[in-house]
C-alpha cells in the first residue's frame, strides 16, 4: 500500500525498529518513576550500553553477547546512582544528569580505538512463509528478536505493574514510601532494584543503536535518545501500554522526517524535529488541566528520598 | 551550522581572484623546527572528516622527523570558545596554527592579530584579515563527478539518493556534479535529495540512507561525514554507496564500492615545509584531484571493469585539466542557460553556487 509516494508498510517497519531503543528505556525508567525515583540518567545508561554491548560483540563476535552487556553494564552503571541517592540520600535531578554527562565522557573514553569497526550483524528472526505475506510480511515479520522482546517487555512491565503483588510493592513505594516504610517493606531496597532494571533496560536500548539501528560505534552516538525516553514516560502518564503508543509516535516522526523527502516532499526539518517535545507538552497541559490537576499519574513520592529514620 | 558554510566558499573564489601573490609577506630565513598545531572540530574517531585532516598532521610528522612537533585539540566547539583553545597554541610556541573548521574563522583571525609571528591556516573560510593567515579548501565536486559516473553505470532503478548535509554551495556543488555525471552515462537517472542538517550524526545519516532504500533509490552519495549510510546500505543486497572524506575501507568491496578522500597532507606538508626552507608567503588554496588533495579511493571488484574504466577516465581527464565537471552547454534548473558549449563554470560561481541544474526535481530549501 502506497500512500503519498511513501509505502506504509515499509514506513511502519521502520518506525517499529526506529523507536526500539526509546521503547526500551522508556520502559525501564517508567518501572523506576513508579517506584518514586526520578532518575534523569538515562542518556548516560544508554550511551554506557551502547558502547559496551559494542565492544562486547565485537571482542565475543556474538550481538546476543552484545546486548548482555549493554544491560548489565547499564545495570552496573545506574548502581552509582543508586549508591549516591538511596544510600547517600543525594539530590535525584543532580546525580542523574550527572550520571548523564559521566555517561558521554566514559564512554568516549572506552570506545577509543573501536571506531569505523562494524560489528556483528543482528539477523531478523526466521519467520518462515510469514515473511512473504503481502503488506503485513514487510511490516511486521522481518525484524531481529530485539523488537519482539521490545513488545514482550510492554506486556510484561504492565503485567508485572498491574497484576502482581510485586507490581503493587513498587508502586505502594512510588505513592507513599512513609505507608510502604510502615507496612514493612524495604523502601530503598525496592528502589535499588527498580533502578538497576531501569538501567538494564536503557543499556539494552542503547546496545540496539550501536549494534543494529547505526550499527557503529561513535562518540555520543545516542545523541539525545535519552531524553525523548524520559518525556514518552511522562507523555504516557507513567502506564507501559502508552509508552508504547508515545515510542511509535516519536519514533514515527524520526522516520517520517527523510521519508517524506526522500518522496520529493518540501517540509522544514526543524518543525518534524521539535514535533515529539511540542507534543509532550501538550499532553502535560491537557492532562494536567482536567480533573482538577492532579490527573498526571505522577506517583506522588516522585523524586522525593526516603530514610527509615525519618 | 557553523562548518563550511554559504560565505566560505563565496569568498574562497574571491580570494583567488584577488591572487595570491599580491599577498607574499617577508618570510626571511627558515626555521630550523616547527611546531605545528591543529584545532579540530569533532573527534580524531569520527572517522571521517577530522580522522582526515589528523591523518594530514600525522603525515607531517613522517615527512619531517623530529624537525617538526605537532599538537592537537579534538573537538574544540566552533565559535568564541576556540579563541581560547587557538590562544593557548599560540602561547606554547606553536609557529602555526590549521584550524580546521569553517566556524573558527573569526577566532583565527582575532587570535591572528594578536600573534604576528605565528602563522594561521584556516580550513575552509575565506577570511584573511592579517598577513600571517592563510585559507584553504578542496574541489571536492570533482570527486562527484567519477562518483557521479559510477552511480549512472551501476544503478538498477535508475534511482540515485543522496544526503545532503547543509544547503551550502560546497554541497550543491556536489549534488550537480554527480548527478550531471549519473545523468551523462545513463539519461533515466532521478535524484532524491535527503538534507541531514547535520555534518556527523550517524542514527539521523542511516534514517536518511534508510528512506532513500525504501525509495528504491540503489546508489547512496552522501555528503556526510559519518559510515552509518554504508552500514544501512549493506542491510540491503544491491544497495551500494560511496565513501565519503575518508576511504570508509570497512565497507569493502560492496556497498563502498569507491570513495572520495579528503587528503590534507600534500598540503600540510608543502606549507610546513615552506615554513622550515622559508618560502611561506600568504596564499587561498583550492586544489582538486590535480592538487592531491582529492583522491578517489579504490573502485572496488562490485564494479564492472567498463565502468571502473570510465569513472577513471573521469578522473584522469580532471587531473590532467583537459575536463572540467561542469562543461557547458548546460542549463540551470528552470531552465535558463547557464553555460553555453564548451564553456565551463568559473570559480566564482561554483563557490556560491546557490541553483540546481536541469533535470534536478525539488528545491533547495531556503537557508
Amino acid at each position: 500500500m502506497i500512500i503519498g509516494g511513501i509505502d506504509i508498510a515499509v514506513l511502519f517497519a521502520s518506525l517499529m525498529v526506529g523507536s526500539v531503543p526509546i521503547l526500551l528505556a522508556a520502559l525501564g525508567e517508567t518501572v523506576v518513576e513508579r517506584s518514586g525515583v526520578l532518575n534523569l540518567g538515562v542518556e548516560g545508561m544508554m550511551i554506557i550500553g551502547a558502547v559496551s554491548g559494542f565492544i562486547a560483540a565485537v571482542q565475543l563476535d556474538n550481538p546476543v553477547a552484545g546486548f548482555l552487556a549493554g544491560a548489565v553494564c547499564g545495570a552496573l552503571f545506574s548502581l552509582i546512582f543508586a549508591a549516591l541517592t538511596q544510600g547517600l540520600l543525594a539530590n535525584q535531578v543532580a546525580t542523574g544528569l550527572a550520571l548523564t554527562l559521566f555517561g558521554i565522557g566514559i564512554s568516549s573514553l572506552a570506545g577509543q580505538g573501536y571506531n569505523g569497526i562494524k560489528p556483528p550483524a543482528t539477523f531478523a528472526l526466521p519467520m518462515g512463509p510469514l515473511r512473504d505475506i503481502p503488506f503485513l510480511g514487510p511490516m511486521l515479520f522481518r525484524h531481529d528478536w530485539v523488537v519482539w522482546f521490545s513488545l514482550f517487555m510492554v506486556a510484561a512491565v504492565w503485567f508485572v505493574l498491574n497484576r502482581t503483588r510485586a507490581g503493587l510493592i513498587i508502586r505502594a513505594v512510588g505513592e507513599s514510601h512513609e505507608a510502604a516504610h510502615a507496612l514493612g517493606y524495604k523502601v530503598n531496597r525496592i528502589r535499588l532494584l527498580c533502578i538497576l532494571f531501569g538501567g538494564a533496560m536503557a543499556g539494552m536500548g542503547g546496545a540496539y543503536i550501536s549494534l543494529v539501528r547505526v550499527p557503529q560505534w561513535t562518540d555520543n552516538m545516542t545523541n539525545g535518545v535519552g531524553w525523548i525516553a524520559l518525556a514518552i514516560v511522562v507523555f504516557a502518564s507513567w502506564r507501559p501500554g502508552r509508552v508504547l503508543v508515545g515510542a511509535w509516535l516519536f519514533g514515527g516522526l524520526m522516520v517520517l522526517g527523510p521519508n517524506l523527502q526522500a518522496a520529493g516532499y518540501r517540509i522544514p526539518v526543524e518543525y518534524l524535529s521539535m514535533a515529539p517535545y511540542l507534543i509532550t507538552i501538550v499532553v502535560l497541559v491537557v492532562m494536567s488541566s482536567g480533573r482538577r490537576g492532579r490527573a498526571t499519574g505522577a506517583p506522588a513520592a516522585l523524586g522525593q528520598n526516603f530514610h527509615a529514620s525519618r | 551550522m557553523k562548518r563550511r558554510t554559504l560565505l566560505a566558499s563565496v569568498a574562497i573564489g574571491l580570494g583567488l581572484a584577488l591572487g595570491p601573490a599580491a599577498m607574499a609577506q617577508d618570510s626571511g630565513a627558515g626555521l630550523e623546527k616547527v611546531k605545528a598545531c591543529f584545532i579540530y572540530v569533532g573527534p580524531i574517531g569520527d572517522g571521517g572528516w577530522t580522522f582526515q585532516h589528523h591523518q594530514g598532521a600525522l603525515a607531517l610528522k613522517e615527512e619531517f622527523g623530529d624537525r617538526v612537533e605537532i599538537a592537537w585539540q579534538e573537538s574544540v566547539p566552533e565559535g568564541a570558545d576556540a579563541e581560547r583553545s587557538i590562544t593557548q597554541f599560540a602561547l606554547q610556541g606553536c609557529n602555526i596554527i590549521f584550524t580546521t573548521s569553517f566556524g573558527f574563522m573569526d577566532p583565527t583571525n582575532t587570535v591572528a592579530a594578536q600573534f604576528p609571528d605565528v602563522k594561521f591556516e584556516h580550513a575552509t573560510g575565506y577570511k584573511r584579515e592579517h598577513p600571517n593567515v592563510s585559507t584553504y579548501d578542496a574541489r571536492f565536486y570533482e570527486g562527484r563527478a567519477v562518483m557521479g559516473t559510477i552511480a549512472g553505470h551501476m544503478t538498477k532503478s535508475g534511482k540515485i539518493g543522496y544526503i545532503g548535509s547543509y544547503p551550502i554551495p560546497e554541497v550543491i556543488q556536489g549534488i550537480n556534479s554527480s548527478f550531471l555525471h549519473a545523468r551523462k552515462v545513463n539519461p533515466e537517472v532521478t535524484l532524491s535529495v535527503v538534507w541531514a542538517y547535520t555534518w556527523f550524526d550517524p542514527a539521523k545519516e542511516a534514517d536518511a540512507a534508510k528512506a532513500l532504500i525504501d525509495q528504491g533509490v540503489d546508489v547512496i552519495l552522501q555528503h556526510t561525514d559519518s559510515t552509518a549510510p554504508l552500514a544501512e546500505a549493506a542491510k540491503t543486497p544491491g544497495v551500494i554507496g560511496f565513501g565519503q572524506a575518508s576511504d570508509m575501507a570497512a565497507y569493502k568491496p560492496a556497498p563502498r564500492v569507491s570513495s572520495i578522500i579528503d587528503n590534507w597532507a600534500p598540503y600540510y606538508i608543502k606549507r610546513v615545509g615552506a615554513l622550515l626552507d622559508g618560502s611561506y608567503e600568504q596564499s587561498a588554496a583550492w586544489e582538486g584531484i590535480a592538487g592531491g588533495e582529492v583522491e578517489i579511493g579504490e573502485i572496488t571488484e562490485a564494479v564492472p571493469p567498463e565502468v571502473k574504466a570510465a569513472a577513471e577516465k573521469v578522473r584522469d581527464d580532471i587531473a590532467a585539466g583537459t575536463y572540467h565537471p561542469f562543461t557547458g552547454p548546460l542549463n540551470k534548473q528552470d531552465g535558463t542557460p547557464w553555460l553555453a558549449e564548451g564553456e565551463t563554470a568559473d570559480d566564482g560561481t561554483l563557490a556560491g553556487m546557490n541553483f540546481y541544474v536541469e533535470g534536478i526535481t525539488g528545491e533547495i530549501p531556503k537557508q
